[in-house]
């Protein structure tokens, strides 16, 4: 297993260029190029921030601003938008490279790498996209600012263990792809993204918190809306389950490595 | 010479499982029984030096890519194993992984990545790759807008940007024009006499007979043949036109060399020589002497139809010329057992200095490939001399006249 990684090293060029051309290529055809870039992370953050302000006025207690209930929703999203994009990702990225893997050797560990820095770098647009959206509503978190690293490793890293985990399977058992999308889409309802918990009943409120993006999804509102330090009680349940899924993920991939070129 | 490839008892089967589930559980130590297990290589044993060059043909399906697949490691062997030493760069298929909205440039460096290269090490080479690929400012347009013989320059340069220990050629350079095709192959021989081993799969004899000096025969998962080319070559054309109750034998002739014969029987060649104007039977054959090759047949079984053809083939085993009855209109009909026949061939022995066989097949129709009831590679062996022409080099005598004019 250590070769695989000192292997995986040796690709890190291929990895970081990879992810360079992957972002590069998907505007290299259109005329505004670059631009688009920036307009497809804009209008989304539009759309929560102009259209829900207009409907959803209410505000939230202990904010002030009359647009706490987008910047509740984007502190939300962002998060998540990370973590759907990878698990997404990663659960086909073996099976949409199949022909190249039965051609070329070289490490398959690069492939889902690839992927999480494609969706990072999504992440850092969509992030700065949103900054500035935020100054025009008013609202600068920035003093708990520094605490967003640890919410974004945490968030990659569940996203990593559980994508490389099912996306090994999914070469073997195809239905476990159809079966993550379907389950994505209750998972972005179960995670409090668009509600708050506490319209729950409490029993349920309790059910929310076996969620291991429950507390994630907290801890990038602390930062991003309420301004403050992620509450470190609702982040040791994810780090566990993060930690768990990853070392599965590893195991299984190890063991399915050399096999998955022959279904393939 | 040392060793850089060792091929040990490798097999390679595809299992298939009742369940998926049984196959994940197997990896974790629980024993299933797969439902299904194809065998697509049985016990393949070869090693390679430094500096041959491998020729591996086998009819489709026969395992020659899974066999490369698993050298190039991309496939692993269910048992047995490859010992490597150095790197493999492979041309398997054309522009593999190229993408085409990137221009040449950024893919031949994202492939070289792939390859393992850094970017130190692309960056040192990239320049040579480009005039190597001799695209000019296409080098910087979008591989899309690329005719297929420029990805193949490009895909060639990438792969052999660096000298690899082994490389290996799928069949693609066929795709490339002669000026290019003679310009990878030298530099394809150059790497060569530094030492890299070249492992070629092709279904042109000529090209293996040309460049490889050992050829690997595989049929139905297992080498049935390892040896000078030439030889093998022959015998897996035999095992082409080889069809049902057909029988491919090989004779070791009295000099070592080595004759095939194939076929289903039902005519025998008989006899066959060269024959002077005098009528004397020759094995040494002036330039531009007229000569008449005799074949008699005989047959042996009623059949309705028959054509015979011959082929002159130089010492590396190329096609010279050849040709067979059909063309002449000398088909013939209805045979009846234990008839004979003699062909008279009657032509000018217009070819270059060296010796040369002939390969004499009787077949139904007008190709070997469909009953073929005999065929004999190097039925006959015989030398062309110069005895009364001009000194000239080549293959073939061209008839000459030759004026100087003073102005």
């Amino acid at each position: 297993m250590k070769n695989m990684f000192i292997r995986l090293w040796a690709y890190r060029y291929f990895i970081l260029s990879s992810i360079k051309t992957e972002f590069t290529a998907r505007f290299i055809r259109s005329k505004l190029g670059g631009l688009w870039i920036i307009i497809h992370p804009l209008a989304q953050v539009l759309v929560y921030a102009l259209i829900l302000s207009q409907i959803m006025t209410a505000k939230l207690p202990g904010v002030d601003s009359t647009y706490s209930y987008p910047i509740y929703i984007l502190s939300g999203i962002i998060g998540w938008t990370l973590f759907s994009e990878i698990v997404n990702k990663s659960l086909n990225v073996f099976i949409v490279n199949g022909n190249l893997l039965k051609k070329m050797s070289f490490p398959k560990l690069a492939l889902p790498l690839i992927v999480m820095g494609g969706a990072f770098l999504n992440f850092i647009l969509f992030f700065i996209i949103m900054f500035i959206v935020f100054g025009f509503l008013g609202h600068l978190p920035y003093h708990a600012l520094h605490w967003l690293p640890l919410l974004v490793l945490l968030t990659v890293s569940l996203a990593m263990g559980l994508g490389l985990f099912l996306g090994t399977l999914n070469v073997f058992i195809r239905d476990i792809g159809q079966m993550m999308e379907v389950v994505l889409n209750f998972w972005f309802w179960l995670t409090p993204i668009v509600y708050m918990p506490n319209i729950l009943p409490e029993n349920y409120q309790e059910l929310l918190m076996l969620n291991p993006l429950t507390g994630i999804v907290m801890g990038y509102q602390n930062v991003l809306l309420y301004d403050k330090a992620p509450d470190f009680n609702l982040l040791m349940y994810p780090t566990i389950i993060a930690l768990i899924s990853l070392s599965l993920a590893i195991i299984i991939f190890y063991k399915a490595r050399e096999e998955m070129t022959d279904v393939l | 010479m040392n060793k850089v490839l060792e091929v040990k008892n490798v097999s390679k089967s595809f299992k298939e499982y009742a369940s998926e589930w049984a196959r994940i559980f197997s990896w974790f130590g629980f024993n299933f029984n797969p439902k299904e297990e194809h065998h697509i290589l049985k016990n393949i044993n070869f090693s390679i030096n430094s500096g041959e060059a491998i020729g591996i043909v086998g009819q489709n399906g026969a395992g020659k890519s899974t066999l490369l697949k698993i050298i190039t490691g991309t496939l692993k062997a269910s048992e047995g194993t490859i010992q490597v030493n150095g790197r493999i760069s492979a041309i398997l298929e054309l522009g593999m992984g190229f993408n085409p909205d990137l221009t040449g440039r950024q893919n031949s460096y994202h492939s070289m990545g792939m390859m393992g290269y850094t970017i130190e090490q692309i960056d040192a080479v990239i320049n040579d790759l480009e005039a190597f690929a001799e695209i000019d400012e296409y080098f910087d347009q979008p591989v899309r807008t690329y005719s297929s013989g420029m990805q193949l320059r490009v895909a060639f340069g990438v792969v052999t940007a660096y000298r690899p220990e082994i490389l290996i050629v799928d069949e693609a350079l066929s795709v490339g024009d002669a000026y290019f095709q003679h310009k990878s192959l030298n530099r394809v021989r150059e790497f060569q006499k530094q030492g890299t081993t070249l492992l070629l799969v092709s279904h042109d004899r000529g090209a293996i007979q040309a460049i490889c000096d050992r050829a690997i025969l595989l049929e139905k998962g297992a080498v049935i043949k390892d040896g000078n080319p030439e030889e093998v070559m022959d015998f897996y054309n035999a095992l082409i036109a080889e069809k049902e109750n057909s029988t491919v034998k090989q004779v070791v002739k009295e000099d070592g060399d080595i004759q095939t014969i194939s076929g289903t029987g039902e005519v025998q060649i008989e006899d066959i020589g060269l024959f002077s104007e005098k009528g004397k039977k020759v094995d040494y054959i002036s330039v531009g002497e007229s000569i008449q090759l005799k074949v008699k047949i005989k047959v042996n079984q009623d059949i309705e139809q028959m054509v015979l053809g011959y082929v002159i083939k130089d010492r590396l085993g190329q096609d010279i010329f050849g040709t067979n009855t059909h063309h002449y209109n000398k088909i013939l009909e209805n045979l009846k057992k234990d008839d004979t026949f003699e062909f008279i061939f009657s032509f000018c022995m217009n070819l270059g200095i060296g010796s040369y066989s002939i390969a004499v097949a009787v077949h139904a129709n007008d190709t070997h490939l469909s009953g073929n009831y005999e065929w004999r590679d190097k039925a006959l062996i015989f030398n062309v001399i110069n005895t009364s022409k001009e000194a000239f080099v080549g293959s073939s005598w061209i008839e000459q006249k030759v004026e100087v004019i003073h102005v």
